[in-house]
């Protein structure tokens, strides 16, 4: 028996550190989380992973003939391009909101029964959302090919977007699961959330064309700069370096305070769920 | 050497109907927050929550376990066996108190814990054991094993919705069997499946516990206890009552404690809300009524062999033709002696009913050989279990003049009707 292997259980109070070493320990549960939710979710469908594009494709249809042909909207490049562009990620940050708040009191008898990282539970259910976001960005690909549009050395920065939308979906995700567990009001707050939030974001239109004093306010949301970013990595749209730069920091912090702030409520999910 | 797991004035407070509570006050801890915003959370709790609606599951409980011991807790329910337990595998925290565990740690408070219904056997396995802290090389390993083990070879690649519910415990438990830590923490998981699988289960758990391993273990088959374990902690109210040789801690247990849960001295026992119905049944058993042969009440005591009748009450809220009702008896050890059971009646007429029924069970002659008892009630609907009472009542079987001769069995279990007789003496006669 190793020393190394010495545990200390006692009462913990306030806020704590992040054990990274135990997550590092049970990387492979992270793993096996990400590929049931992936499994699970389009087993028994007839479309199967069809629906990862089916959202964000009929969102564009119907976004494209309204803001096209009933109320244009100026954009750089086609109305289609540009709300499909947004429309990806945002279908990714509101299918993580709905499926990371619902994650833990959806696994009741795991928190209940054993011990794991619970912090994976909202995790992998964001995680298992970004391959339909890859999928997604996938039919995006064959949109550019159809419009003939050029894509640039820009497109290097899809990665580290994606990596930003995903802090901004975690942080609130891992918040809003732990109050769940408390306050199940958590789960008709959100839904109504997403939908006011699609709104104040730019995903349909583009930030430029909001009136200064607005513009501010609009871009206090982080998700508002990651999908402006996105426009601007495959479409060439144009981009304040500031905005990246804002919602950069903040998706950061939002991430991090959601780990810490998960952590603090985690003690006592197993006696209040 | 230092203890493998060193238990040091554990206590854990509850408060009392925290769930129902906490939902409502989400609405009164912002009013609460809007109206005062200084006075924080955690002095409101102090002034008024904490003292009035709370109770402690276990107070100041220090105990340590040597390495390569095998150390069963014993109580009745709500003693607090279990929440230890959750608080050794860092399911919750305690209030007070610290715990070193010195080894790499696994716990089992439930088999088939995180099974997904839509995945196959398979993909299960590698599920829980991941959950279950087994590495994939570990599970790659053991896989063939834990097949074999749980006998659903053809079934593996099968979702484990369409499993009987037979397949689907020996599937879990035997993910669990192979998990081999320096320390395991078992809680009542061995009461599953078919008797058979039991004995499996049972075999396996004792290799493990001769392997040296240190195992914590608690369950309500005190016989189990007593092959497994070589020393047994009584628990009570939240605190330990006795710490022993195994043996001892049941002698304790059975004298002190054994009789204070379930058993009611009357012959109407009420089924309905009964504490020992587990959580995944709902109540359709409403009453249980004992009488003796000539329709007196029983009282919890019945004379050795003599006869008893049984009257069950139960609701059935969906039409069902296919439903059986079933008495069986334990010894206080948990070790079943028999079973009555309706679809053993060969005159039993299926049709289809619904709402109240009562069956009633007529045993001429109760074949148990005088002792306490505990008595299980249980309704199959459709051949699946669809409730279950453990230890419903208690039966004290008398002495009683059963062979007319005085003279009673003292060992084993059952009376045996036996008649004997002795061979006329051969004249030798010399021819």
């Amino acid at each position: 028996m190793s020393a190394a292997y010495e545990l200390t259980i006692k009462p913990r109070k306030g806020w704590q550190p992040i054990d990274l070493q135990e997550l590092w320990v049970f990387r492979e549960l992270l793993g096996f989380l990400v590929w049931r939710d992936i499994k699970v979710r389009y087993k028994q469908t007839i479309l199967g992973g069809l629906w990862a594009i089916l959202q964000p494709l009929i969102g564009t249809i119907i976004f494209g003939v309204l803001f096209s042909k009933v109320a244009p909207i100026k954009t750089t490049a086609p109305y289609i391009l540009f709300v499909y562009a947004g429309l990806v990620p945002w279908t990714f940050f509101a299918n993580s909101l709905s499926m990371s708040s619902n994650s833990l009191i959806g696994s009741e008898q795991m928190i209940r029964k054993t011990y794991l990282p619970r912090v994976f539970l909202p995790l992998g259910a964001i995680l298992a959302l970004v391959l339909d976001m890859l999928i997604g960005f996938a039919l995006m690909s064959v949109l550019l090919v159809y419009y003939h549009y050029q894509v640039t050395a820009a497109l290097l920065w899809l990665p580290a977007l994606m990596l930003g939308c995903f802090f901004v979906a975690a942080g609130m995700g891992l918040t809003l699961s732990a109050l769940n567990v408390r306050y199940r009001d958590v789960k008709y707050v959100v839904p109504f959330f997403t939908q006011m939030v699609f709104f104040l974001t730019p995903v349909i239109y583009p930030l430029s064309s909001a009136p200064p004093k607005l513009k501010i306010f609009l871009a206090l949301n982080p998700m508002a700069g990651m999908i402006e970013g996105f426009r601007h990595v495959i479409l060439g749209s144009a981009i304040s370096g500031e905005l990246m730069w804002t919602s950069a920091a903040s998706a950061t912090l939002l991430f991090i305070a959601g780990l810490f702030m998960f952590h603090r409520m985690e003690r006592t999910f197993a006696d209040v769920i | 050497m230092q203890p493998a797991i060193e238990i040091k004035g554990i206590s854990k407070q509850y408060r009392l109907g925290e769930g129902a509570q906490m939902y409502a006050s989400f609405r009164e801890a912002l009013s609460g927050k809007l109206k005062n915003p200084w006075k924080t959370r955690r002095t409101e709790k102090k002034q008024s929550r904490v003292q009035k609606n709370s109770f402690w599951a276990l107070k100041d409980v220090s105990l340590n376990i040597e390495k390569g011991e095998t150390v069963a807790l014993i109580g009745s329910n709500g003693a607090g066996k279990s929440t230890l337990l959750k608080i050794i595998s860092r399911i919750t925290d305690p209030t007070e108190g610290y715990i070193k565990v010195r080894g790499r740690m696994g716990s089992l408070l439930e088999v088939g814990t995180g099974f997904h219904p839509e995945l196959t056997g398979r993909e299960n396995i590698y599920l829980n054991g991941a959950i279950l802290g087994m590495h994939k090389t570990e599970i790659d390993s053991k896989f063939d094993e834990i097949v074999s083990f749980a006998g659903i070879g053809k079934f593996l690649d099968t979702p484990v919705k369409r499993y009987s519910s037979g397949m689907y415990v020996r599937l879990a438990f035997s993910i669990a069997a192979h998990l081999e830590p320096e320390i395991l923490i078992v809680d009542e998981v061995l009461a599953v499946g078919d008797v058979a699988f039991q004995k499996k289960c049972l075999g396996k758990m004792s290799e493990a516990c001769s392997r040296a391993r240190t195992v914590v273990f608690v369950s309500h088959n005190l016989a189990a206890v007593e092959s497994l374990c070589s020393r047994g902690v009584v628990m009570h109210q939240g605190s330990v009552a006795f710490d022993g040789p195994s043996k001892e801690a049941i002698r304790f247990y059975l004298e002190n404690l054994g009789g204070d849960s379930g058993s009611s001295r009357s012959h109407v026992v009420d089924l309905a809300a009964s504490s020992g119905r587990p959580l995944k049944f709902r109540p359709h058993l409403k009453k249980l009524e004992l009488f003796d042969g000539d329709e007196r009440p029983l009282r919890g005591d019945v004379p050795a062999g003599g006869p008893l009748k049984a009257v069950i009450h139960l609701n059935l809220d969906m039409p069902c033709t296919s439903f059986d009702a079933s008495i069986a008896f334990d010894t206080l050890g948990g070790q079943r002696v028999c079973t009555a059971h309706s679809a053993y009646e060969p005159d039993r007429e299926h049709e289809e009913r619904t709402g109240e029924q009562v069956f009633t069970c007529e045993i001429p002659s109760l074949p148990l050989i005088p002792g306490e008892y505990k008595v299980h009630v249980g309704l199959d609907i459709a051949s699946g279990e669809a409730d279950w009472i453990e230890d419903a009542t208690r039966l004290t079987v008398l002495k009683s003049d059963f062979y007319g001769t005085g003279i009673l069995p003292t060992k084993g279990l059952l009376l045996l009707q036996n008649r004997w007789s002795l061979e006329y003496q051969r004249e030798e006669v010399a021819i």
